[in-house]
């Protein structure tokens, strides 16, 4: 099925099933601990044998010998496999570094040897006998210093220009040129990377985490030089992903080598200290941002430039993106730059681009509102655009980033935040207020599905989409109920397995509305097909109740499968509708802390998201996924941060003890509001991503609260209470 | 290399392994000379009501004899370091993160894990709540969560003061507050910490 004209009315929009808050399909199994991860495979395969990476101990060279005697000595052990051993690999489509190093040397980790073994203690023991000798080569790690050397890359127009900004900003009345930086950011997902590998002749299964199952399964075939039939990939639950498990990795492969060398199934997860700097992460970045506008606050010019870093080959965090869509300005500028580093690969993390660039523009806006003595919501209001500012013949399919910010201030009681900042007091606590816009681009994908009607009269529905926890599973049992007109529980949903339609995946906040689409199409079929069985008119049948109904006919649906299942497989497909209109989400985030008058210690005493994005199909988990990313918005703000080691060229801080990210005592209690709205441009489901919308801005507002509590303005994130502290006002 | 001199090592002495931190990761880290075969020793304790015998390397974690030796994968390996929580089981009416307790150190003792608290078609009222409420995502560490929600509540009512109680001397109340200290250790990086609470909070009777 193609879409290229709007939706107009669907059996979606009869709304008995889809849009309504039901708890999630798979929450008896996770709440019970039933449901299987990756590493927990006992019931898919027996006799599994141990592995244990061994990783580089230096950024960038080479390795001069590894000495395995002692390791291949060690009880229990296997087999042993090095890049020697490996023969040859090559990279995957999707990787910037080879997954097993050696003899050269591409990052920190990087993994240079799988010991397999029969217990997971003797696997591990044995990996520390491991001896590697290396010689070492001069490495780039300080994007500071490279900032200067970073140059244009090749792809996803790096550049963009509209109207004349030096001249415009030049002349501007009112004018802001500000620097920010952001850290680089680990997904640090509480399942690790795990994989249990099992070869059958040269056919391989491997039962792992990975969020997008058919790119992962081109890359394991790619990687070891097989056919691509000959791997099936199953991942049925995934352990939260965030873009790290977007990619195939070294668990995947080393399992894989493992279990061909042992012969043996091999079980392999990344140890939690060799994450950080073994996997990917989100790209530190240098952002200037040039505001200029006239007296009354239009903007006259708007520019914002990004430097990021990552290997050879690799690309930038793409901070500037949102800067070109989200306010009005007749003349702009962005640019993009990539600087070499030899830290480990940098890569998508929830919402690749705007989530570091909003964490700037945001906190920008917020300045240049004050510099114009006007409110920050009013400044944003009046710079709103309805069309897309560099091709005004283009406008948003929707576009309420207003109304939420109004929505937004009438429920937060934003009217109480106080005008001057620094005059707010609780007790000890100075308290403040935050808004930011929230802005994240709306992507479609193509994405199929199978399914079946069941002699039983349940409707089973196959496809290769993955649920990293967003909710999948049940939104597309949502989508075959209200489809098929039967209750939720007649419907089966089997997701994360190669061997099923191939689908939009979990990334880039397309999931939701892309393979709920794809599953439509395919009910579409089934309709068509049920309704031939049973000798009715496809386009007039009616589908509820568990019938299928026609003028004074009503037969029970089953009835169609009386001989057999009936199966149907299609794909939503889409047209020109992104070109046509642009396609984006929107929200407003506000936030109120408390920073400690004597001590500077931040803490979030409020939170609200006001959301515009589409039809929502399933505001419980919806919900969920905004304000879980409104959490990792806020570790972002305030805690954060990859500390690299410039002498050696690692993470330092790689493991959940050093690498802080939010906890119980940092969240209160969060709000979120998701305006009514459908989006007929997007996809018959009239839906729109969430998942990523959510960190859009947090960080921003949370950055904006504090200087509206303290009066001192922090451009380098995370802010902490030791940048803070010699700015703080007096105490009286 | 000026780095490698300022450090003090020599290259020649750098071992690499999965865990090392840093490059200095030092020789006779190792413990087991390579012929030494691992010490294995008996153990029972009582896993959710079921006396369980096995005999073990006296390395393994009481989380890994629960996951790979008994099969019960509810318990989560997130961090095997103590720092995330997903491992979370309840041992003899305390909670610990079992990843950071060696099997044989639990002669006689009582473990209860999730799969003890509750399964699909029956769920403990925790898990009935954390379902209602949306208090997960991905749920990998969802059964540490419960089984550290359990303890909670047991440990406020059996007047365990902790960080957050105001006076040591009077009754602990349940509070968000005291909920939210004392769920700190129990990471969920999807962020349901709202939902969670909420949760908590019905089945201990108060309002979130």
């Amino acid at each position: 099925m193609k879409f290229d004209t709007p939706a107009t009315t669907n059996p979606i929009d009869q709304l008995k099933v889809v849009g309504k808050p039901v708890d999630r399909i798979d929450g008896p199994m996770k709440t019970t601990g039933r449901a299987p991860y990756a590493y927990e495979r006992h019931d898919a395969i027996p006799d599994i044998a141990y592995g244990y990476v061994v990783g580089a101990a230096i950024a960038k060279g080479r390795i001069t010998s590894i000495d395995l005697s002692r390791a291949k000595a060690a009880p229990g052990v296997l087999a042993i496999v090095t890049a020697a051993e490996a023969g040859k690999l090559a990279k995957g489509d999707f990787n910037t570094a080879m997954l097993l190093g050696g003899p050269e040397i591409q990052h920190y980790h990087q993994a240079i040897a799988v010991v397999v073994a029969e217990t997971f203690e003797q696997a591990r023991a044995a990996a520390g006998l491991v001896k590697a000798d290396y010689e070492r080569a001069k490495g780039t790690f300080d994007l500071v210093s490279a900032k200067d050397g970073a140059t244009k890359p090749k792809d996803g127009g790096p550049d963009s220009a509209f109207g004349d900004f030096d001249a415009a900003f030049a002349a501007a009345p009112v004018k802001l040129d500000e620097h920010y930086a952001t850290p680089d950011h680990a997904h640090a997902m509480m399942e690790p990377h795990a994989s249990i590998a099992a070869w059958k002749s040269d056919k391989l299964s491997l039962w792992t985490s990975n969020q997008m199952i058919a790119w992962g399964a081109g890359d394991v075939a790619k990687t070891l030089g097989i056919p691509r039939e000959n791997v099936r990939l199953m991942s049925p639950f995934i352990g939260g992903g965030f873009g790290g498990k977007l990619f195939v990795r070294a668990d995947a492969i080393l399992a894989a080598l493992g279990a061909k060398a042992a012969g043996r199934p091999v079980k392999l997860a990344l140890p939690r200290p060799f994450m950080f700097n073994n996997t990917t992460h989100r790209p530190a970045t240098l952002q200037r941002i040039r505001i200029g506008t006239d007296q009354a606050g239009k903007i006259l010019a708007i520019g914002h430039e990004s430097w990021s870093g990552d290997l050879p080959g690799g690309g930038p965090e793409t901070a500037v993106q949102q800067t070109r869509l989200l306010y009005a300005g007749e003349n702009r500028m962005t640019k993009t730059r990539l600087a070499v580093l030899d830290l480990p690969e940098g890569n998508a993390m929830r919402a690749p681009g705007e989530a570091p660039g909003l964490m700037a523009l945001e906190v920008a806006v917020d300045e240049m509102a004050e510099k114009l003595g006007m409110d920050p919501i009013d400044f944003r209001v009046l710079n709103d655009t309805q069309v897309d500012p560099e091709k005004p013949s283009r406008p948003f399919s929707q576009r309420r980033l207003n109304e939420c910010l109004r929505t937004g201030a009438d429920k937060f009681g934003w009217s109480r935040r106080a005008k001057t900042p620094g005059q707010a007091r609780d007790g000890r606590w100075l308290v403040g207020m935050g808004v930011a816009a929230a802005f994240r681009n709306n992507l479609v994908m193509k994405s199929a599905a199978r399914v079946r009607l069941e002699t039983s009269g349940v409707v089973t529905v196959e496809t290769d989409m993955t649920d990293i926890g967003t909710g999948s599973y049940t939104i597309i049992a949502q989508t075959a109920a209200e489809m098929m007109g039967v209750p939720l529980h007649r419907v089966n949903v089997r997701l994360g397995d190669s061997s099923f339609p191939v689908s939009a995946g979990s990334g880039g906040q397309w999931g939701a509305n892309s393979s709920t689409a794809g599953v439509y199409a395919a009910c579409m079929k089934l309709r068509e097909a049920v309704a031939g069985k049973l000798g009715l008119d496809p386009a007039k049948a009616e589908f509820a109740d568990g019938r299928v109904k026609l003028n004074n006919q009503s037969l029970p649906l089953e009835k169609a499968a009386a001989s057999g299942p009936v199966t149907a497989e299609d794909f939503m497909e889409y047209g020109d509708l992104t070109r046509t209109h642009q396609q984006s989400t929107f929200g407003a985030h506000f936030v109120e802390v408390g920073v400690d008058a004597w001590t500077a210690e931040i803490r979030i005493r409020r939170m609200l998201a006001v959301c515009a994005a589409g039809r929502i199909l399933n505001p419980k988990s919806a919900r969920s996924q905004v304000i879980g990313a409104m959490v990792m918005g806020a570790g972002a703000a305030l805690m954060e941060e990859l500390v690299v080691d410039k002498r050696i060229g690692f993470f330092a801080n790689h493991d959940l003890a050093g690498y802080e990210v939010p906890v119980h005592a940092d969240i209160p209690h969060q709000d979120v509001i998701f305006l009514d709205e459908t989006d007929p441009m997007s996809s018959p489901m009239k839906a729109k991503g969430v998942g990523e919308l959510g960190i859009c801005g947090v960080g921003a507002a949370v950055a904006n609260a504090i200087y509206n509590a303290t009066g001192v303005r922090v451009r380098e994130y995370p802010v902490t209470l030791d940048k803070l502290l010699e700015k703080m006002p007096v105490l009286a | 290399m000026a780095i490698l001199d300022d450090l003090q090592l020599s290259r020649r002495e750098v071992m690499a392994t999965g865990a090392a931190v840093g490059v200095a990761a030092a020789p006779g880290m190792a413990s087991a000379a390579p012929a030494e075969q691992p010490t294995l020793m008996k153990v029972s304790f009582t896993v959710n009501g079921q006396r369980q015998t096995l005999e073990l390397d006296t390395r393994t974690t009481l989380l890994d004899a629960l996951r790979e030796h008994l099969k019960l994968t509810g318990s989560k390996k997130g961090c095997d370091h103590g720092q995330c929580g997903a491992c979370t089981v309840i041992v003899d009416g305390r909670r610990i993160n079992s990843c950071l307790s060696l099997a044989v150190m639990h002669e006689g003792d009582e473990v209860t894990t999730i799969e003890g608290l509750g399964g699909p078609e029956k769920l403990h009222p925790l898990q009935a709540a954390f379902v209602k409420h949306d208090g997960y995502q991905c749920g990998y560490c969802t059964p540490g969560q419960i089984c550290s929600a359990k303890a909670v509540l047991e440990e406020i009512r059996a007047g365990v003061p902790s960080h957050v109680t105001a006076d040591l001397t009077a009754k602990v109340e349940f509070s968000q507050a005291e909920l939210r200290e004392r769920m700190s250790g129990n990471i969920c990086r999807c962020g349901a910490y709202s939902n969670i609470v909420e949760a908590v909070a019905e089945v201990a009777g108060a309002k979130a």
